[in-house]
C-alpha cells in the first residue's frame, strides 16, 4: 500500500471493518439470490452515504470532502474484497468526475450536493457495442427548440437501472470515429423516450441497455462545450479506469488471501498442500504479480490527484496490469481450491464471475496495451 | 524548513558540487563490468573517484567515521540522480567489487569496531576490491552443503577447499568466505564467515570463460590459506546468519532493472521502429512484436513503481525490505526479456558474434543476452527466490529438505 496519510489510513480501516462486518460477500450472495432489480440493497447504500463516501472527490463547497482519487481507491479496494454491491463507483466517482471536471457552477450546485446526499445516482453512458470504444459514438443529439433531441442506444450502462441521471456521451457533429463533434449531456433517467432494460450479467451487477427515442433535454443539459467533449469524456473515462482498477485490486487481493489460506489448511498426502513446491512457487508468482500491479494501480490514482501529464498512460498501465493479474488470480483461485472451487455454495465462483466483467469495463487488456503503445509513439 | 525544502536545498548543493568537480572528459563515459575505464579517461576517472571518496559519497549511507557521509536514503538517491543528470556516475561500488553492496553493510552490522576501522574506509574509497567465496562445485543453491574447511590454529585458521563463481576473484584484494568450522554440527550450525587477503600463497584463482565470451567469474582454490582470527565476522559457527543477511543485501542490490553504466540508450520502441518499420498511423508493422514490447515496457514501469512504492512505505529509512525477493525475480525477468526482444527487433543482425558485418550495439547485445542468462542463476536462483517468498513472506511450510 502506498504511504497513506493518517486520514487515508483511518478511512481504509473504517471501510475494511464496515465491509467485512456490515456488507460481507454473504450479503452480496443474498442480494443475488433475491433478484432485487436495482442489484444492491438500499440499506447498504444509505450507510455509505452516511459515512460520507459519496463526497470523496467532490469539492467542499458542494458538500464533499475533496480527499482525492487515491482515497477513493482505498475505499473501492475494500468494497471489492467483499464484492459489496452499490452505485458508489458509478455515481460518486465516474458520474461525479464528469460534473466536477465539465460542469458549470450552476450544474455543480444543482447536482453535486445531491450526489453527496445520495438522492441523485449518476452513471456514465458511453459504449454502444460489446467492446469498449469511446471514439465510436453514434448516438445523435440534434439541436431542437431551445434544447437537444437524443436518438440512439447505449449498452452495458453500469448501475443503469438505479441511476437517476445519465451522463450521456453523444455525437453532435461528424461521424463515428471523429474526435470532433462529441458532446456530453446530463439526461434525467426518467425522461420521456428513454427505455431501460436490465442486462443479466454473470456477475449479478446492475447493467442496463438504454434506448433513446426522441429524448428532449433543455439547452442547459449540455455538460462542457458543444462538439468539444472528447477531451472531457477521455478525462472522465480515465478516472473510471483508475477507479475500477482499485476495485479489481480488492477482488484479486481477497482471492489471493482465500487461496493462501487454503494452501495452509488443506491437507493431502498427509501434508498441507502449500508445502508442495509446485504450489508454493505458484503462490510466490501470484504474490509478485499482485505487488507489481498494485504499484501501477496506486500510481494511476496518484497521477490523477497530481493532474500529471502522463495521466492517460498511467491509467492504461493500471487497467492493463490489473486486468492481467486479476485474470490469472481468479483462475488460480478456482484451480487451487479444486472441486470445492467449482461449487456455487463456495464463494470462489463469485470472484471469478466478477473478474471478467471488471476486466472488460472501460477497456480490456488489449485495448489498453494498444493505447499505451499509441501514447508511447509506436 | 520542511523536509521537502531541506531536500531541495540539498539537491541544489549536490548539483553545484557535481558541476564543479565532475571532470568534463568523463561525462557520459562508463566502465566495463570489471571497473576499467578506457585509457584516455583513466586518470580523470580516478580523480573523480578520489573527490567522491573525500565527500563520503562512494557509500553515502555509511557513517562518516568509516568513509561514508552519514546520509539517509533520500539524500543518497538525490546524489545518484544529480550525477546522472550531468552524465556522471559513482564508480566506487563497481571498483569495490562486492564491497559497497554486500560486504560493507554486513560488516557494519556484524563487525567489531576494529574490523569496521580496518575494512570499511578502503571499500568506501573504492581502493580495495572484495570478492565473495560462497558457492562451491557441490554447494550451489544448497549453499549450506559447503565443505571448504577452516581449522583452528590458535591465532589463525587454515583454509582448504574450493570456491566457484567468485566474481572478480583474480582482481580482488580481499575475500569474504563461508567455511565449515564444525564438521560435526548440523550443516547450517557449523559454518563461519571469515575475511582473508587474496595476495597470499595459499590462494589461487582461475577465471572461467562463459558462453558470452567474458570471464567475470573464477574458481578459487584455498590450499592452506591463512585467515587471521581478528577477521572472523560474527560469532564462530554463526556464519549462516551472517551470510543470510549478506544475501539479503545482495538481493537488495540486484533489484534495479537497469543495465550497464553509461549514457542513455535508445528505447526498445524506437529501436523497433528503426529496424522493423511503421504503418501509416505510426504503429509498428509487426503487431505481435508491438504487443510484446508494450508488455515489456509495462513490466519495467511496474517494477520501477514498485521500487518507489517500497521506498515511500519505508518512509526514508534505509532497510532491507521483505519484498526484495520479488524485486530480484522481477528485475531478472525484465533484463532477460529486454535482451531477447532487442535481439528479435534486430532480426538476423542481432545474431552476430564478431566482425565488421555487425554494428557495435548489435555485437554488444548478443553478449548481454548471453550474460543475462546468469541473472536468474546467481545470487540465489529464480527458484530459490520463489522458495524464499513462499516460506518467509507468505508463511508456507518449507518446500525443501532440511539438512
Amino acid at each position: 500500500m502506498a504511504a497513506l496519510t493518517e486520514e487515508q489510513s483511518m478511512l481504509k480501516d473504517q471501510a475494511k471493518s464496515w465491509a467485512a462486518e456490515q456488507a460481507p460477500v454473504g450479503k452480496f450472495r443474498a442480494m443475488r439470490d433475491s433478484g432485487v432489480a436495482t442489484r444492491f440493497e438500499p440499506a447498504t447504500w444509505e450507510a455509505m452515504v452516511e459515512m460520507g463516501w459519496t463526497g470523496i472527490i467532490i469539492p467542499e463547497e458542494y458538500g464533499g470532502s475533496d480527499l482525492g482519487y487515491l482515497t477513493f481507491g482505498v475505499v473501492l479496494e475494500e468494497l471489492g474484497r467483499q464484492l459489496t454491491a452499490s452505485p458508489l463507483f458509478a455515481s460518486a466517482l465516474v458520474g461525479a468526475s464528469a460534473v466536477v471536471l465539465g460542469g458549470s457552477d450552476a450544474q455543480k450546485q444543482a447536482i453535486l450536493p445531491k450526489v453527496v446526499d445520495g438522492s441523485e445516482i449518476l452513471t456514465l453512458a458511453v459504449d454502444e457495442s460489446p467492446r469498449h470504444a469511446p471514439k465510436q459514438i453514434r448516438l445523435r443529439a440534434t439541436t431542437g427548440d431551445g434544447g437537444y433531441t437524443l436518438n440512439g442506444s447505449k449498452t452495458f450502462v453500469l448501475e443503469g437501472m438505479s441511476a437517476t441521471t445519465l451522463v450521456v456521451i453523444a455525437r453532435t457533429n461528424g461521424e463515428a470515429g471523429d474526435r470532433q463533434g462529441v458532446s456530453l449531456f446530463l439526461v434525467p433517467a426518467d425522461s420521456e423516450g428513454i427505455t431501460r432494460t436490465p442486462m443479466h450479467t454473470v456477475d449479478s451487477r446492475g447493467y442496463a441497455q438504454v434506448e433513446f427515442n426522441d429524448v428532449n433535454v433543455p439547452a442547459d443539459a449540455l455538460l462542457g462545450t458543444l462538439d468539444e467533449g472528447y477531451e472531457l469524456a477521455s478525462a472522465v473515462i480515465d478516472r473510471a479506469r483508475a477507479g475500477v482498477a482499485a476495485e479489481m485490486m480488492g477482488v484479486a487481493a481477497q482471492a489471493f488471501d482465500m487461496t493462501l489460506d487454503y494452501l495452509k489448511t488443506r491437507e493431502q498426502f498427509g501434508r498441507v498442500i502449500g508445502s508442495f513446491q509446485a504450489l508454493g512457487h505458484r503462490a510466490a508468482e501470484l504474490f509478485k504479480n499482485m505487488e507489481l500491479s498494485r504499484s501501477c494501480m496506486e500510481a494511476a490514482l496518484q497521477a490523477i490527484d497530481a493532474d500529471a501529464d502522463n495521466l492517460g498512460l498511467m491509467c492504461s498501465l493500471s487497467k492493463a496490469k490489473m486486468g492481467e493479474f486479476l485474470f490469472e488470480m481468479s483462475n488460480q483461485l478456482i484451480q487451487i481450491h479444486g472441486g470445492i472451487g467449482m461449487t456455487d455454495e463456495f464463494d470462489a465462483g463469485l470472484y471469478l464471475k466478477r473478474a471478467r466483467p471488471l476486466e472488460a469495463l472501460f477497456g480490456n487488456q488489449a485495448y489498453h496495451r494498444d493505447r499505451y503503445a499509441r501514447l508511447s509513439g509506436f | 524548513m520542511s523536509e521537502a525544502q531541506d531536500l531541495e536545498a540539498f539537491r541544489a548543493s549536490v548539483s553545484k558540487w557535481v558541476s564543479e568537480n565532475l571532470p568534463p572528459s568523463i561525462v557520459g563515459k562508463g566502465m566495463d563490468l570489471e571497473g576499467e575505464a578506457s585509457d584516455d579517461v583513466k586518470a580523470d576517472m580516478d580523480l573523480w573517484r578520489q573527490r567522491l571518496a573525500e565527500k563520503g559519497w562512494g557509500a553515502p549511507n555509511w557513517p562518516k567515521e568509516y568513509g561514508g557521509a552519514g546520509l539517509g536514503h533520500p539524500e543518497a538517491k538525490i546524489i545518484a540522480q544529480e550525477m546522472a543528470k550531468q552524465g556522471g556516475f559513482n564508480p566506487i561500488p563497481l571498483l569495490a567489487g562486492m564491497g559497497v553492496t554486500m560486504v560493507g553493510p554486513t560488516i557494519l552490522e556484524y563487525g567489531t569496531d576494529d574490523q569496521k576501522e580496518r575494512h570499511l574506509p578502503g571499500i568506501a574509497s573504492g581502493e580495495i576490491r572484495w570478492c565473495l567465496g560462497l558457492s562451491e562445485p557441490n554447494a550451489g543453491s544448497d549453499l549450506a552443503g559447503l565443505s571448504t574447511k577452516a581449522v583452528d590454529e590458535g591465532d589463525h585458521f587454515v583454509l582448504n577447499g574450493q570456491k566457484i563463481w567468485t566474481s572478480g576473484a583474480n582482481i580482488s584484494q580481499w575475500c569474504g568466505a563461508v567455511v565449515r568450522t564444525d564438521p560435526n554440527a548440523p550443516k547450517r550450525d557449523g559454518i563461519s564467515f571469515v575475511m582473508l587477503p587474496m595476495d597470499q600463497e595459499g590462494v589461487e584463482t582461475r577465471p572461467i570463460q562463459l558462453i558470452s565470451g567474458a570471464s567475470p567469474f573464477c574458481e578459487t582454490f584455498f590450499n592452506d590459506a591463512r585467515v587471521d582470527k581478528t577477521d572472523l565476522l560474527g560469532d564462530l559457527n554463526d556464519g549462516w546468519s551472517v551470510v543470510k543477511r549478506l544475501l539479503q543485501h545482495e538481493r537488495q542490490s540486484q533489484t534495479a532493472a537497469g543495465g550497464r553504466p553509461g549514457g542513455p540508450k535508445e528505447s526498445l520502441a524506437d529501436k523497433a521502429k528503426r529496424y522493423v518499420g511503421t504503418n501509416d498511423d505510426g504503429s509498428l508493422t509487426d503487431a505481435d512484436l508491438r504487443t510484446r514490447i508494450v508488455k515489456q515496457m509495462m513490466a519495467e514501469q511496474a517494477h520501477g513503481l514498485t521500487v518507489s512504492r517500497i521506498t515511500a512505505e519505508a518512509r526514508g529509512q534505509v532497510k532491507v525490505s521483505a519484498a526484495a525477493s520479488i524485486l530480484k525475480n522481477s528485475a531478472t525477468a525484465i533484463a532477460q526479456g529486454n535482451a531477447e526482444l532487442q535481439m528479435e527487433v534486430m532480426g538476423s543482425q542481432g545474431i552476430g558474434w564478431e566482425g565488421h558485418n555487425f554494428a557495435d550495439e548489435e555485437l554488444e547485445n548478443v553478449r548481454d543476452w548471453l550474460w543475462g542468462k546468469a541473472i536468474s542463476i546467481y545470487g540465489g536462483s529464480y527458484e530459490v527466490q520463489n522458495n524464499i517468498i513462499s516460506k518467509n513472506i507468505l508463511g508456507l511450510p518449507e518446500t525443501t529438505q532440511k539438512g
